[in-house]
């Protein structure tokens, strides 16, 4: 097994030990979602109009919320370092770090994003892309907040440095995944706004992966 | 020796900006003196905008600098990573308030303007919203720089966070523009003339040259101060 | 057979190497070389600098001058192969609290590039780890997670040890069983470098003691 996959595994078998993790930022996520009706008031179609806005901004502040910890418990527990002296290149260990905390954060959203979306009265094709492009989008949102997690190591008052860095960043993908469910209420297909956001996607796969890796080593310093 | 060795940079920069800063400091306030006064007295009024298309003047060099401050933030933190030049990261802390303050008199000009034009302080105009956007690239640069104990590790986070910000943000603008013609009917009259005539040309470059001027002398001013600031720091560090 | 009477170029060269934290140097032009099962016990007070050594000898930290040399070649050239020779214990263990003893020294080990295999059993003899095997570390003892890490160390059958406090939280079993490790990887032509304001307790060990340009008192 390379190190890659052995640090994937490794990340995905301690969630696995500690499940209550995840579902904390899950039912962060429902619940802030649920806030909004409750706030706004619940007729259909004013939350028809903005369920996707809402659901993309929740579960961007969730995949934030999670992040905090992404390399913040291997620092503290001295595993970083490991990972620093591995034979392999630092910047697979970020991805596989990123690509861990998609499948534990990013992949369950998108799958419950749709489920919150019937209470705000969405349709059907609408949940469809709803879930299709969290599923497309949240991929960034890790590489993202997984840079910005990195850079905030071991510095002061972390958490809210985290997102300061990370949300002006997940703009294009805030604007381009919600931008896709008002383009079907117009009659217009997703297809473009797919397209856009896996190309984000691959955006940051081919910037963040370095720059992970070099606020690591300074941690490391 | 060892001292020495850190301050090498550091010290030439400090015996070139002692010299430089005067009678930069000299020419930047004739300039904008001129340019102030060529923008409120020569500049004709607007057909359509009156009076208030003098804000523009200031507005849109602020804009231009701003955005240029965030390339330079950008270049600064390259050199940093790269060359490990100790007075790139000096000069990064030095300009990351300058440009943000650019870019927040950009701001809340175009409130201003945006005041007797639109008849409200704040539209979501998609310039606007880039700018506000491109505000917040440069707080976060701020608070990054700043939230370490060891200075040397913020300005290496912020020197990596700079070139991401840099590469992410015609990224921003394209799809804040894309998002605008969305959601905004193209008839709200835009920030920008569709076509400046000399008269306007002129004195908007002129101011822009000023500003520029201003931003050289703020970065150069503050960059000297963050030398002794760091001086001072390492000298009770090793005390 | 007689070993020939020639003067052997050592196998790890340290020249002339500096560094410094914010501003300050920490040790400066420090030059020492190391032969095949050779010892080198880091001394010097809190704050002289061991582990800013260990750590940059390591390429954790990027020299200010000077070179690192793996027999007579620069290790800054290839810092992956070189990360490959290295078998690092820093003062935290690394060692995952929610995993088991054997699960961390596997994953540590395949995070390597290697395979434990059958070596697994015997490294965890060396420290008497058998009956802790498949223990959730974080409810084993601070002297019980230390041995796990060294057991790493063992596992990993680096040419080079990088020790930072090898000897803390240890009790005297556990020392002995440790000065076993560390001989029997000597005497298989290993390398070592440990930081310790202990004795260490090998015959024949070099030492170096760090006071340093940056010398600071703990607080």
């Amino acid at each position: 097994m390379s190190g890659f996959t052995t640090l994937l595994a490794r990340d995905l078998r301690l969630v696995l030990r500690r499940p209550g993790d995840v579902g904390v930022v899950l039912a962060f996520f429902v619940v802030a979602t649920v806030l909004f009706p409750l706030g706004i008031g619940p007729e259909t179609n004013v939350l028809a109009r903005i369920a996707a806005g809402v659901l993309w901004c929740a579960a961007l502040f969730a995949a934030l919320l999670s992040l905090e910890r992404l390399f913040a418990a291997d620092y503290e527990d001295g595993t970083l370092d490991l990972l620093l002296l591995a034979p392999w290149p630092l910047e697979l260990a970020a991805l596989a770090k990123c690509l861990a905390h998609w499948i534990v954060t990013g992949l369950p959203l998108s799958l419950l994003a749709p489920v919150l979306g019937i209470a705000f009265g969405l349709d059907g094709p609408s949940l469809l892309a709803l879930g299709a492009t969290l599923l497309v989008g949240t991929p960034t949102l890790s590489l993202i907040g997984g840079l910005a997690a990195a850079l905030t190591l071991g510095a002061r008052k972390s958490g809210a440095l985290l997102a300061l860095l990370a949300l002006p960043l997940c703009v294009p993908t805030l604007i381009f995944g919600a931008g896709a469910i008002e383009t079907l209420a117009a009659g217009d297909g997703i297809v473009t706004h797919v397209a856009i956001l896996a190309a984000l996607a691959l955006v940051a796969l081919a910037t963040t992966p370095w720059a992970i890796a070099a606020a690591l080593r300074q941690a490391g310093e | 020796m060892a001292d020495l060795h850190f301050l090498a940079n550091p010290a030439r920069f400090r015996r070139f900006s002692q010299r430089v800063l005067p009678g930069l400091g000299f020419a930047t306030v004739l300039m904008l003196a001129v340019g102030v006064y060529m923008a409120f007295f020569v500049a004709p009024e607007d057909y359509q905008q009156g009076k208030t298309v003098r804000i523009m003047f200031l507005h849109v060099p602020s804009a231009w600098l701003s955005m240029g401050g965030y390339a330079l933030l950008a270049a600064l933190g390259a050199s940093l990573l790269v060359w490990r030049h100790p007075l790139a990261a000096l000069m990064a802390r030095a300009a990351a308030p300058v440009g943000a303050s650019f870019a927040a008199v950009c701001l809340l000009t175009g409130s201003l303007w945006g005041r007797p034009m639109w008849g409200t302080y704040w539209v979501w105009d998609a310039r606007l919203t880039s700018m506000l956007l491109l505000f917040f690239l440069y707080l976060g640069h701020i608070a990054l720089s700043r939230a370490y104990d060891s200075p040397e590790r913020g300005d290496r986070a912020a020197a990596i966070l700079a070139l991401i910000g840099v590469i992410n943000l015609p990224i921003i603008k394209f799809s804040v523009d894309w998002w605008n013609t969305l959601h905004q009917p193209a008839s709200i009259t835009r920030l920008d003339a569709p076509a400046i005539h000399n008269s306007i040309l002129v004195p908007l470059l002129w101011m822009a040259v000023s500003l520029l001027f201003l931003f050289v002398y703020l970065v150069l001013l503050r960059t000297e101060t963050e030398i002794d600031r760091r001086r001072l720091e390492n000298a009770e560090a090793a005390a | 057979m007689v070993p020939p009477l020639l003067e052997v170029p050592p196998v790890f060269e340290v020249k002339d190497l500096s560094c410094r934290r914010g501003g300050r140097p920490v040790f400066d032009r420090l030059s020492f070389g190391l032969g095949a099962g050779e010892l080198l016990a880091l001394t010097g007070r809190n704050g002289s600098g061991k582990t800013s050594l260990l750590r940059a000898l390591a390429g954790l930290t990027p020299p200010e001058a000077g070179t690192i040399s793996w027999r007579g070649v620069d290790v800054a050239g290839d810092p992956e192969t070189w990360r490959g020779r290295l078998a690092w214990l820093g003062h935290l263990e690394g060692l995952k609290g929610d995993l088991t003893v054997v699960e961390n020294l596997l994953i540590a080990e395949r995070l390597r590039g290697g395979e434990a295999g059958d070596r697994l059993d015997g490294a965890l003899l060396a420290f008497d780890l058998t009956g802790l095997a498949v223990r959730e570390v974080r409810t084993l003892s601070a002297g019980q997670r230390r041995r796990t890490a060294l057991a790493r160390v063992v596992l990993s059958q680096a040419p080079l040890w990088l020790l930072d406090e090898p000897l803390n939280a240890l009790d005297a079993p556990a020392q002995a069983a440790f000065r076993t490790a560390l001989q029997t990887h000597l005497a298989a032509g290993g390398l070592a470098i440990a930081a310790t304001h202990a004795e260490l307790g090998i015959e024949g060990a070099q030492r170096l003691d760090l006071r340093g340009g940056g010398l600071r008192d703990e607080p």
